[in-house]
């Protein structure tokens, strides 16, 4: 007989990727002893590991490090180029940093934080290069902000659930230095009107900010949601530029450049730029407009006649989020959501409104008004406004789902032209 | 400073009373305490950076030609490199990871946007394969290599002819054809939809 010596940390700290990748039928992988000795893993089913009454047998000791239940498998969507964020698994506004969408250019980097340093130069009285300890040494400010890639959009199929229209959107909690304090010490020049961020991946990513945004509320964060960056979130120094188009938030942060023009870099000219009317392509779009989604009842769930509470994440670049109006026939009728506390200023908000389903076949949607009286536009007023040839970028409209009478959830695709 | 000393003492005494009572009174505490800006106009963190470390790093090129190295380049030469170095991914004119030149029917709807049609700064081109290309070997390229792919990759988009030489003085007065068409962000939030 094979004796098998369960190590509990395996239950859901060691899960390998085929066994997660196998399903519902192996939920561990189990180190096994063979007669002859030799020690092999095998998978083990969650229902073999389980005891029939857990108030029955002791349980896991303390650890080192938390775990997600085996039974959670709240995954990113990986692209190879991106990874989503599952907005339709996630409770309240943080999103857990190992779920933090990822978007980057060249693969995530390795760092050693003790050899990793920050040059700031240029039209500056005193180029300075700070070690990651010696940021950490100044005064330090933390702010709850969503991050959102301004390529955050996908439509065009019933099939498409909130993680895979709009997963590019995350919030954390951020603690840094303020750029304004590092401007200080190296004392920026007067005709200093824009900065280079520069990164460390293979890339060497970099974007031209203009200085007003390091002086009003940029951060050089060095921690996300109580502990140091993640490795696709930076580690070990980040931009984070509250409000603004993801990719200017430079991760890996290596360099800043104070210069009295903008570089026109590859992702401020042939990227990151947007169609609009008369064969124009906007540059510089940085303001994340207003957006909201629902994130329950989305595809690929179902639900049943009777009592649901939509449930849904909205937000501003452009400050707080002021209304969220949910329309439970199709857009002719609206009525005002209730927002849950707290309400950030560039922050998701969390939105519900509870509704008795009878049962026929109609579309709900919700759309988000920020501070600035900007109403979250549906696909043909922005298609009105900048052209049927939409790139993407920085489009944010309406997004609607069908409720069937078997209760499948789908979502109502626009047409792009 | 002078204004704020009267409050000294009462806060003091306000924290004291707070704590002796166990009360909630955080907001209020916090609300009654003069706040001192005590922050230095230094910190005097970091170290100076030297003139070699920002040389090393300094690899930006800006659209009037600032950061460009000495060198030059000729189109043939790019050709030949970039059908040993970059044609595994990009193709002999084109390919899947972006497109360089286009190779679509100009009838179609939406036309791939490429070097030619949409870049709106010959630099970036300069600058973009110097600290990206190839996308396998980053960095591997000399400035020389660069120059020589950038004046291909030009004239491949119908930009400059077969004899233009590429250095730091013709490279920023080459005119990119997309450079009209680009426009500075106008949205500014409120009700109107851009």
């Amino acid at each position: 007989m094979k004796k098998i010596r369960i190590q509990l940390e395996q239950l859901t700290n060691r899960i390998s990727r085929r066994t997660m990748l196998g399903g519902a039928a192996t939920a561990a992988v189990a180190l096994v002893q063979t007669a002859s000795g030799k020690t092999i893993q095998q998978g083990v089913s969650l229902n073999e590991l389980l005891p029939e009454d857990p108030t029955k047998q002791i349980g896991t000791l303390a650890g080192e490090v938390g775990t997600r239940s085996a039974f959670e498998k709240v995954v990113k969507k990986p692209s190879d180029i991106s990874s989503r964020s599952p907005l339709q698994d996630f409770y309240g506004i943080i999103t857990p940093s190992d779920l933090h969408f990822e978007r980057h250019h060249a693969g995530v980097p390795a760092i050693d934080p003790a050899k990793h340093e920050l040059l700031i130069h240029g039209l500056v009285d005193k180029p300075l290069v700070f070690t990651v300890a010696d940021l950490k040494r100044f005064p330090s400010v933390s702010r709850i902000a969503f991050l959102e890639c301004s390529g955050n959009f996908r439509g065009g199929k019933e099939t498409l659930s909130p993680q895979e229209i709009c997963g590019l959107t995350s919030q954390s909690e951020w603690t840094g230095v303020k750029l304004s304090t590092l401007f200080r010490e190296v004392g920026v020049k007067p005709n200093a009107s824009w900065f280079l961020a520069e990164g460390s991946d293979t890339a060497i990513m970099t974007r031209s900010v203009p200085v007003k945004k390091g002086w009003d509320d940029a951060i050089v964060a060095y921690a996300q949601n109580g502990e140091a960056l993640r490795p696709e979130q930076g580690y070990p120094v980040r931009l984070f530029l509250s409000g603004w188009e993801g990719n200017t938030s430079v991760k890996w942060l290596r360099r800043l450049e104070l210069s009295d023009q903008p570089f026109m870099t590859r992702e401020e000219t042939s990227k990151y730029t947007e169609p609009i009317k008369d064969g124009k392509y906007r540059q510089f779009s940085f303001d994340i407009d207003a957006r909201s989604i629902i994130t329950y009842p989305t595809y690929p769930k179902t639900v049943e006649k009777g009592w649901i509470e939509i449930r849904g994440l909205a937000w501003s670049g452009r400050g707080k989020v002021v209304r969220v109006e949910v329309s439970t026939d199709a857009g002719k009728s609206w009525q005002l959501a209730t927002l849950q506390d707290p309400i950030l200023d560039k922050a998701h908000t969390a939105f519900r409104y509870v509704w008795n389903w009878n049962g026929t076949e109609t579309e709900i949607m919700s759309r988000v008004t920020d501070e600035t009286g900007y109403v979250q536009p549906t696909f043909a007023q922005l298609a009105k406004a900048r052209g049927t040839d939409n790139g993407g970028y920085h489009f944010n409209p309406i997004t609607a789902w069908q409720l069937k009478p078997d209760g499948r959830v789908l979502h109502r695709p626009d047409n792009l032209r | 400073m002078n204004r704020y000393s009267f409050w000294v003492p009462s806060t003091l005494l306000f924290v004291a009373l707070a704590s002796h009572f166990q009360t909630n009174g955080e907001a209020d505490i916090a609300s009654s305490i003069a706040k001192v800006d005590t922050l230095p106009a230094r910190f005097g963190f970091g170290r100076p950076a030297t003139g070699a470390e920002i040389t090393r790093l300094d690899i930006d090129v800006r659209p009037d030609g600032k950061g460009l190295p000495p060198g030059q380049g000729q189109v043939a030469i790019g050709r030949q490199i970039f059908a040993t170095k970059c044609v595994a991914c990009h193709g002999t004119v084109g390919g899947p990871n972006g497109s360089l030149v286009t190779t679509t029917n100009p009838d179609r709807k939406r036309p791939e946007k490429t070097i030619g049609n949409y870049w709106p700064y010959a630099t970036t081109v300069f600058d973009y394969i110097r600290r990206a290309m190839p996308f396998s070997q980053p960095g591997s390229l000399t400035n020389d290599e660069v120059y020589h792919l950038t004046a291909y990759l030009l004239q491949a988009n119908g930009i400059i002819d077969e004899k233009t030489l590429i250095n730091a003085q013709t490279l920023p007065r080459v005119v990119m054809p997309a450079q009209k068409l680009f426009v500075p962000d106008d949205r500014k939030g409120g009700p109107e939809i851009k």
